[in-house]
């Protein structure tokens, strides 16, 4: 391993590179194009052997990610934003398909009104596309995500694609040094991507196909599987990764000082980085507070959340998006997740973040201590706004 | 040796399907298979070819192949020919069969791209003139004076107000290596262009008038003489453009009648005397630029 100095971006890119996708197709948005700009580099002083295809729109992105895949070559591209939503269409389309594509979107507020910078409003909107979604906190686990999405994603009980998320601008573009594992540790840990779901000369196939109302049912519950393996698969990665890399990961979620707490916060992506500091004062302040990181929105952690806060009194959801006209959606994930489990726990939801606006630590620290005062309530960091939720 | 009738491979690629009896687009795909062979990886948007191959388990391909998006036809050949020639693998034909709309309307912008990139593939727009899967809408291959479901024929509108857009100079402008247009009413001619489209590197095009006899209101024994007749009245033609320069391959010695043409079909039933002189006024500035600009 080397130590270098990368932004999200970079390092992200230095995990694929790792990967050795064969096909890349890449169109500029910002705040993703250094990841393929940097990959462009990469082919072109040799050092990753890939058809780099320049694409002319995100739609067309995601079309050549599946043409590549369907005749069973790793593929890769990028994305963010209004990028992500244009190529929507082939979202369901390439799950549907089966074709285990890696696609980092780096996440960035959506129009109207305009902004550039980080909310994940757009990779969330996406979350029933059937695609794994991984939220990564920083730079270091950025690259290791690049490296563990195709292991997970090509899995023959997987066999899914795969959206490594990282926030816009605030993990992107921020520097911080990070170990680059060396490519004889990476070949070991990834082997080469092989699948019966593709055409090729010699068994020709007829893919992506029509399935009419007796057997679509059929084909939607496999897809269903598929990412539901992806867990166990997750696991089986991170522990291989851990053994030849030496960096532990801890699967759908990270806990943090969550085995005693009364009140624990869930949020995702770079945020949480600010959290563990807050929970640290208020630790030594006394009180019982905790971290539940989701690494993972889909599949959705279920089981871990609720071991997490059975025995808690209080929790709050703090995230990047709101689903107009309801509540953030990963805190309407988080509820039913409780409910199904008959657990009831006084819960509130904060949504911030929007368009990149800065959450503070004081902001943080409100969150948690409001929550002795047991509200259920979806709140608008920074603005006052709020509503009862009823 | 040339491809024609006797030496054509006698193996289907694309059978059983359920295409409306009559279909031009499906003898479309199904010669210019025969003439790329097993080794064809065929890309197929949403569309009549799509519905009436691919429902699983009836699967009508022989070959490879594959149903794109509606708009991702040319971008999903793009994939595989670079999916294959990363894996090593060079002994194969990409090609891409598309309607009219999914070629000139929603699929037009990753044509462009393909084209501006030189993807080693074949792209084939077979035209019926409308967006016949979904029950005959007007596309911009749709002729002025039609009758669509979008553009219905009364009193105050006849059809289709807007000529039929200028595809296959389009694609020439881009300087692509290989273009022509074909009809299937002169399949010779078209097996020849497949035949040469296989053998360049590069993208190729080509654009093969295939009448719908369900949309244009013709009997269903009649779309190979049709499609003679409009290449033989001047409405289409065939052409090719190569190395900078158009080529017209067919020079019909005198115009059969143009009126003759489209009162055969309903779709031009309605058409005044008026309509007609329009239709034909432009069919003869088409061949005075023809004469003028091709060889």
């Amino acid at each position: 391993m080397a130590k270098q100095f990368l932004s999200g971006n970079e390092a992200f890119a230095y995990g694929i590179r790792l990967a050795r996708p064969q096909v890349i197709s890449a169109y500029p948005i910002t705040p993703q194009t250094i990841v393929v700009e940097k990959l462009s580099e990469f082919v072109e002083d040799g050092s990753l052997k890939a058809e780099f295809i320049h694409v002319e729109s995100e739609h067309s992105a995601l079309s050549c990610a599946m043409g590549a895949s369907s005749v069973g070559a790793r593929a890769f591209t990028a994305t963010s934003s209004q990028g992500l939503l244009y190529m929507a269409e082939g979202l369901p389309y390439a799950a549907g398909g089966r074709f285990p594509i890696v696609m980092m979107n780096a996440n960035r507020s959506t129009a109207l009104p305009w902004n550039i910078y980080g909310d994940q409003r757009d990779s969330v909107s996406q979350l029933d596309s059937g695609w794994i979604q991984a939220y990564a906190e920083n730079a270091q686990e950025a690259l290791d995500i690049a490296l563990m999405s195709f292991y997970i994603a090509e899995h023959e009980k997987v066999s899914t694609p795969f959206m490594a998320n990282l926030d816009g601008f605030v993990l992107t573009h921020t520097y911080e040094v990070v170990d680059v594992p060396t490519r004889e540790q990476a070949d070991q840990f990834l082997p080469p991507f092989q699948t019966q779901n593709k055409m090729s000369p010699d068994n020709p196939k007829n893919l992506a196909f029509s399935a009419g109302p007796d057997t679509n049912t059929i084909f939607k519950y496999k897809e269903h599987l598929g990412i539901l393996n992806a867990k166990d698969v997750i696991a089986e990665a991170e522990e291989k990764f851990e053994t030849i890399f030496g960096r532990h990961y801890t699967g759908l979620t990270e806990s943090y000082r969550t085995e005693d707490a009364d009140y624990i916060l869930m949020t995702l992506g770079s945020i949480a980085g600010l959290v563990r500091e807050v929970v640290d004062r208020l630790r030594n302040d006394g009180k019982k507070v905790g971290l539940l990181r989701l690494r993972y929105l889909r599949p959705f952690p279920n089981e871990e959340i609720v071991k997490a806060v059975k025995n808690a009194k209080a929790l709050a959801v703090l995230e990047k998006d709101i689903s107009f006209g309801n509540a953030g959606t990963v805190y309407t994930n988080v509820s039913a997740a409780l409910q199904r489990a008959g657990i009831s726990v006084s819960n509130s939801n904060y949504i911030g973040g929007l368009g990149g606006k800065n959450i503070s630590f004081e902001e943080i620290e409100n969150i948690f201590n409001n929550l002795t005062q047991q509200r259920s309530t979806v709140q608008f960091l920074g603005i006052g706004g709020e509503d009862s939720g009823g | 040796m040339a491809v024609n009738a006797r030496t054509l491979n006698e193996t289907e690629f694309f059978y059983g399907h359920k295409a409306c009896a009559g279909c031009g687009g499906s003898l479309a795909v199904r010669i210019a298979l025969k003439v790329l062979g097993e080794n064809a990886f065929a890309v197929l948007p949403a569309g009549c070819m799509s519905a009436v191959g691919f429902n699983f388990p009836q699967l009508c391909f022989g070959n490879n192949a594959i149903i794109s998006t509606f708009a991702g036809t040319a971008s999903m050949l793009t994939g595989v020919q670079a999916g294959l020639r990363a894996q090593g693998i060079t002994d194969f034909h990409a090609v891409g069969f598309a309607g009219d709309g999914g070629t000139a309307d929603i699929g037009l912008q990753a044509l462009s791209g393909a084209i501006d990139r030189n993807d080693d593939i074949l792209y084939i727009c077979y035209d019926n003139e409308a967006y016949m899967n979904t029950g005959i809408q007007k596309s911009s291959l749709t002729p002025f004076g039609a009758k669509t479901t979008t553009t219905p024929a009364g009193k105050n509108i006849h059809g289709n107000l807007r000529p039929k857009k200028n595809l296959f100079e389009i694609i020439a402008a881009h300087g692509i290596p290989y273009a022509a247009t074909a009809s299937v009413g002169y399949l010779n001619d078209f097996m020849r262009k497949v035949e040469k489209a296989k053998q360049i590197k590069g993208t190729k095009y080509i654009h093969i008038l295939a009448p719908c006899p369900t949309g244009w209101g013709i009997p269903t024994d009649e779309t190979i003489d049709i499609a003679k007749e409009v290449v033989d009245c001047g409405l289409w033609y065939l052409a090719e453009y190569e190395n900078g320069s158009f080529t017209l391959n067919h020079q019909p010695k005198e115009f059969s009648s143009v009126e003759a043409y489209l009162r055969k079909q309903s779709r031009f039933r309605h058409l005044t005397d008026e309509d007609i002189q329009i239709i034909q006024s432009s069919r003869d500035a088409k061949w005075e630029f023809i004469h003028k600009n091709f060889k």
